[in-house]
């Protein structure tokens, strides 16, 4: 496998030495969580160790230390997804809750009885249920764009579905439970045809790619840090400037405004409008940590060892008699999702976790996506740029043995 | 290789995972309630035909892991021919196995169903073993709303 630093890389997770179970870990659950290298680890604890204190508030050295690493992860954040402006980068608690800003803030403003807010049939809950939401409260109405059996977006039925009455399309940029990356650039281009704006939800594809919100042209992209090595319960709002400029406040409270009395207050401008309260300060400098270091490997070497570590995976489940793949799209990331002939995903997972290996075994949150395979759950094992080929093997070799033993 | 699921994994489990015990509809059953364990997917209805205060006939439909399957199938079995309150009684002492609390508790009283004791040191799994009691509690209550572990 071509030249990537896989033995350093590993040695920067501390956790990749755990045993588990008196076994070596080999960690698959990826896309519910990465784990963290030391230079985030480092970087919470220096910052709680030399330079904690509230931001944007005091004149004193430690809160203008703390702000400018505050400020500094900000721009690290631009600048990795290609944002025009700090002001287009909101912090947020994570993927979910920048859905619902936007679902709450620009729906709210600009959603009527009758609209019709269009998503796929993949989605996570999380993009799905703010609209629901949203739909309640304004009585708009839901519109679902459907996948066939390799888990891929019908697109000329989603295109069907673009219509007078659309005022958003939600979609997930990668599927987190079958893998599929969507053809945003057509559904973008469509869109915007019909002026319509368009949210991505990148929490799967932003570990695995290099993105660029202005080559794509999305109105708004969301992730989670917690996905892409970095900390939990911090997530990140990109949204074009002129669109969050529009946009009322989503929570009132500190940060957020320039001036306060009691009959009217003035808000704060960009990205601060929408950052109310005093935020996770050393999350969001931890965040940045996990940006450079994945800058240093490079978004597009991981992209290729991933690939061929997902095309490895692939080619040794098919081997194996009983095991059907649950999404087989042609343009797929790093995710295998499958279940067994007459083996529960959750007898599956324990059965792995006896061999030190952690899979996901579940809905993942995907409800609807179980339903149109019609099984209860699945088993995924989700690949990050740490694992190797021998974790897969392993992974098989525990596939193998667990069908023996239920026979 | 998977020594150390022995005590959860018996051989009584698989063998009613493979051929579950009472796996049919009782077409003129006197209650029949839903259970489901939204984390898993594990879904269940389970039938009762009662003569008077006793459970004349038990049986389910459904699907779910081999921990739940096994539960519900052995439950069926065990609770034919016991009165409701008798149920209820296997009812609370199988919680107490399967959560623990009761470090004295006699696993003689529970018979067959103590091949589920294992649950206790996953978690994760308890659930999967009581959903099957905690339909049955809602049967027994003559209740009719979907029983859901979550």
């Amino acid at each position: 496998m071509t030249t990537f630093p896989i033995e350093k890389i590993r040695a920067d997770f501390p956790i990749l030495a755990e045993k588990i179970r008196g076994k070596d870990l080999v960690y698959l659950d990826n896309a519910a969580s990465c784990q963290k290298p030391n230079a985030v680890i480092d970087a919470i604890s220096d910052l709680y160790r030399h330079d904690y204190a509230n931001i944007h508030r005091g004149v004193h050295t430690l809160s203008v230390r703390a702000t400018d690493k505050f400020e500094g992860a900000r721009t690290k954040v631009k600048d990795f997804i290609n944002a025009a402006s700090e002001k287009e980068i909101i912090f947020v608690r994570g993927a979910t809750e920048a859905v619902n800003l936007v679902a709450q803030s620009y729906g709210r403003a600009n959603i009527r009885a009758g609209d019709e807010i269009l998503i796929t049939a993949m989605e996570h809950h999380s993009n799905i249920v703010p609209w629901q939401l949203l739909c309640e409260q304004t009585g708009a109405v839901l519109k679902v764009a459907p996948i066939n059996l390799k888990g891929e977006l019908i697109y000329d039925e989603f295109e069907a579905l673009l219509s007078d009455k659309t005022r958003l399309v939600a979609v997930a940029h990668m599927s987190n439970a079958l893998g599929t990356i969507n053809p945003v650039g057509r559904i973008i281009a469509a869109a915007h045809a019909r002026n319509i704006p368009v949210l991505l939800d990148g929490a799967q594809a932003i570990p695995h790619m290099k993105v660029d919100v202005r080559a794509l042209d999305c109105d708004f992209y969301v992730f989670s840090g917690h996905k892409l090595y970095g900390p939990s319960g911090i997530g990140v709002l990109y949204g074009k400037q002129a669109l969050l400029e529009a946009m009322p406040p989503y929570q009132g409270g500190g940060d957020m405004i320039r001036k306060v009395t009691f009959e009217k207050s003035e808000y704060n401008k960009l990205p601060y409008k929408f950052e109310a309260g005093t935020p996770s300060i050393a999350d969001v400098v931890g965040l940045g940590a996990a940006i450079d270091y994945l800058n240093a490997i490079g978004m597009d070497s991981i992209a290729t060892y991933e690939a061929e570590l997902l095309d490895y995976a692939t080619e040794q489940a098919r081997k194996i008699k009983g095991l059907r793949i649950i999404g087989e799209a042609e343009h797929k990331g790093a995710i295998l999702s499958f279940v067994l002939d007459n083996i529960h995903p959750h007898d599956i997972g324990t059965m792995l976790d006896s061999l030190g290996i952690a899979i996901r075994a579940g809905h993942h949150c995907a409800m609807p996506v179980m339903d149109f395979y019609g099984v209860p759950a699945t088993a995924r094992a989700s690949f990050a740029m740490y694992n190797t080929r021998a974790e897969i093997d392993v992974l098989m070799q525990g596939i193998e043995s667990l069908i023996k033993v239920f026979g | 290789m998977f020594d150390e699921l022995r005590d959860l994994y018996q051989e009584v489990i698989f063998d009613h995972n493979r051929n579950p015990r009472n796996f049919r509809v009782i077409e003129d059953a006197d209650r029949q309630v839903d259970g489901f364990n939204p984390l898993c997917g594990d879904r269940l209805t389970l039938y009762l035909k009662m003569d008077g205060d006793v459970i004349k006939d038990a049986s389910f439909q459904g699907s779910g892991c081999a921990i739940s399957t096994a539960s519900v199938s052995l439950m069926t079995e065990i609770i034919k021919g016991m009165t409701a309150q008798q149920a209820e009684e296997l009812f609370k002492k199988f919680h107490e196995m399967t959560t623990g609390k009761d470090d004295n508790l006699q696993l003689e009283a529970l018979g067959k169903l103590a091949v589920l004791a294992g649950v206790r040191e996953y978690p994760a799994r308890v659930k999967c073993a009581t959903l099957a009691w905690h339909t049955l509690d809602a049967a027994l209550q003559n209740q009719h709303t979907p029983v859901s572990t979550e």
